[in-house]
């Protein structure tokens, strides 16, 4: 999906999330573009997830500023729940980008011409080791980077509030001494 | 002698609570919520057990899903199933004892815009909704950005957010805007010259003497379209400007804290020698009315110039356009003024100073949404409605409207629609639906000129 800018309202059309809940979205994944009509679901054939070689794949190779706009989680929601595990871009929309290594999906950037190259690889075989760092195709290797937070979510599997409550008497110790400097924001 | 910061540098280190080798525990001052996102925040955080850490300090606002008709009820939603996302939100709220602005309270209105009017939103606070247009908030000097849900919850939990510090930018501009010319204009101008992805996730200052001759409804919206520009946020120092209008707001600093408040509000600038990662000069001389042609707000220029000869071709598919083909030909079957971009008190007044005495074009749907109760309220005392009302303008109640199709009523698919909004993506703001985006004199030049037209030259 190599076009710039592909939005979350592109990801997940908003009329596509239906219930206040994190599932049920893989069906509205792309709908604007995977479906022939709003109203008729039968998969437009031109749409490159609905073509034979790329069914069933977990890894996008995407244009730069993949998953910009709206906030929405939805749209990570829903690519996780359709099966991809990780996206290779230039660049993400950064709140997607956050929002990827909390539900189990890599955001992989690359150099733009690396990314050219391997989406001129394809259909074929792309994979991704988390621990080095590295995408690997043919015989190319590619380095990433990730931060350590993501990192830790992505593999470890962290769950990032109980981590942070093992802060809490830090936080309290701070909201103490800021409610000295700043009393006029705690209100009640 | 202390290094040189940035306000962003003071705005990060003021709520540091720890830090490690992967980033910082930012502590978070502000939390606002919508029903469309906010409401599964509450959800999962019901469902894991977890309470909130201090619910006076956390907003949830009904704005995005809930009916634009005037006389709509509590629960009605523009969207189908969209009650549910109403209803459901306000029984956790309420069950989670934060503070609730619902479908007929008298604040209600969108998240950014209600924030600013009642003092939720402050210089030096940190405040995250999950919402990526929170970065507006930055125009009051605070340090303000959107989140996903699940980080909503972690906020709400543990009152702060892990985070990597970004990079910085800033941008500057000089000169002083064309009469006519608008922040919005502007800020199109910006994404349009250096690409959608041009902010690098940075957080960004703007500041020079456009800036600071800007009142803070047209900063709001300089920043409101940061995030359009790949910026992890948008600020801008706190002056006299800005401090006179926050006084005595019923969530800012009372009487008693004014002077504290202020004089801590004071060191709320960037320091002489401080470093930026990236720095943009603006001459806002040059810039003219801008409007989108194209699917990204990056696809914008001069109305009165042609269609690029290197024009996206796919979104110009989408568009129905052809490079060389003129914004001032196009005829428009539909206009909107509202959004957290463009629906607040000067930006109606704007609007209908251009309709006053004349007529919405046959065939053109026009609808005009303000941003807040409030406004509404201060719109009607002026008359303002029965301007629009009587141009042909539908008159709705407050809420993110027409800004993105959620299902339900829209405009046709095909129709050319101008729109006073933030986004320009296909099928935005419906299936098919042709959106410019542009400021909300030119939304309101081109409803009464049946095509795009720029604002005091209807027929150009």
């Amino acid at each position: 999906m190599m076009q710039d800018n592909i939005d979350t309202d592109q990801i997940i059309p908003s009329r596509e999330m239906k219930t206040v809940g994190r599932t049920g979205l893989a069906d509205g994944l792309f709908a604007g573009w995977r479906y022939k009509t709003t109203t008729d679901r039968t998969p437009d054939p031109a749409f490159v997830l609905n073509q034979r070689e790329y069914s069933g794949t977990s890894i996008l190779v995407a244009g730069e500023n993949f998953g910009c706009g709206s906030s929405r989680e939805h749209a990570v929601w829903a690519l996780a729940e359709y099966g991809i595990r990780a996206i290779i871009a230039p660049s993400f929309g950064a709140i997607f980008q956050g929002n990827c290594p909390r539900n189990g999906i890599a955001p992989i950037v690359l150099a733009g011409e690396d990314v050219t190259w391997l989406a001129a690889q394809l259909p074929g075989d792309v994979s991704i080791d988390l621990p080095t760092q590295t995408v690997s195709c043919a015989d190319h290797q590619f380095r990433f980077e990730l931060d350590g937070f993501a990192k830790r979510l992505l593999i470890e599997g962290l769950d990032p509030i109980a981590l942070t409550l093992k802060s809490a008497t830090q936080i309290a110790a701070y909201q103490a001494a800021d409610c000295e400097q700043r009393p006029w924001l705690y209100i009640d | 002698m202390p290094t040189a910061q940035t306000l962003f540098d003071k705005l990060w280190a003021q709520h540091v609570v720890a830090s490690d080798k992967d980033g910082d525990l930012i502590a978070i001052d502000r939390i606002m919520l919508h029903e469309r996102t906010g409401g599964v925040a509450l959800k999962s955080l019901n469902e894991a057990g977890y309470t909130v850490q201090s619910p006076a300090r956390v907003f949830a606002i009904m704005d995005h899903v809930v009916s634009f008709k005037t006389d709509r009820g509590r629960d009605d939603s523009r969207a189908p199933g969209g009650d549910v996302f109403i209803t459901q939100t306000r029984a956790m709220a309420n069950g989670a004892g934060i503070r609730l602005i619902d479908t007929d309270d008298a604040r209600q209105g969108i998240v950014h815009v209600v924030a600013p009017e009642l003092g939720i939103a402050l210089p030096g606070l940190s405040i995250v909704c999950p919402d990526s247009h929170t970065c507006s908030l930055g125009a009051l000097g605070a340090l303000a950005w959107g989140i996903g849900s699940s980080e909503a919850e972690h906020a709400m939990v543990t009152g702060t957010l892990r985070m990597k510090r970004p990079p910085q930018m800033r941008i500057r501009v000089s000169g002083a805007l064309q009469s006519g010319v608008t922040a919005k204009d502007l800020v199109l101008h910006l994404i349009a010259r250096y690409g959608a992805a041009g902010g690098q996730r940075s957080a960004i200052e703007f500041s020079g003497e456009v800036v600071e001759a800007m009142d803070i409804e047209a900063r709001l919206t300089l920043c409101n379209l940061a995030v359009e520009f790949s910026a992890f946020t948008a600020i801008i120092a706190p002056d006299e400007t800005l401090l006179a209008g926050l006084r005595g707001k019923p969530f800012a600093p009372g009487e008693n804290d004014w002077a504290a408040a202020t004089d801590k509000w004071s060191e709320l600038k960037t320091d002489v020698d401080a470093r930026f990662d990236h720095e943009i000069e603006l001459d806002a001389s040059n810039v003219r009315p801008t409007v989108s042609w194209g699917t990204s707000p990056e696809h914008s220029g001069p109305i009165d110039q042609p269609i690029p000869a290197d024009g996206d071709p796919r979104a110009l598919a989408y568009m129905g356009l052809a490079p060389g083909d003129r914004l001032t030909e196009l005829y428009i079957q539909g206009a909107f003024i509202g959004s957290c971009t463009n629906g607040r008190l000067s930006d109606l007044r704007a609007a209908a100073a251009i309709l006053r005495g004349s007529k919405v074009a046959p065939g053109v749907r026009a609808v005009c949404v303000p941003g807040s109760q409030a406004v509404r309220r201060a719109a009607e005392a002026e008359g303002i409605d029965e301007v629009f009302k009587a141009a042909g303008f539908e008159w709705g109640a407050p809420g993110c409207a027409m800004c993105f199709y959620a299902g339900g009523e829209t405009f046709a698919p095909g129709a050319r629609v101008i729109s006073s909004t933030n986004r320009n993506f296909e099928g935005r703001q419906g299936p098919g639906v042709r959106t410019h985006l542009a400021s909300p004199a030119t939304v309101a030049a081109s409803a009464i000129a049946g095509r795009i037209a720029c604002a005091g030259q209807g027929n150009t």
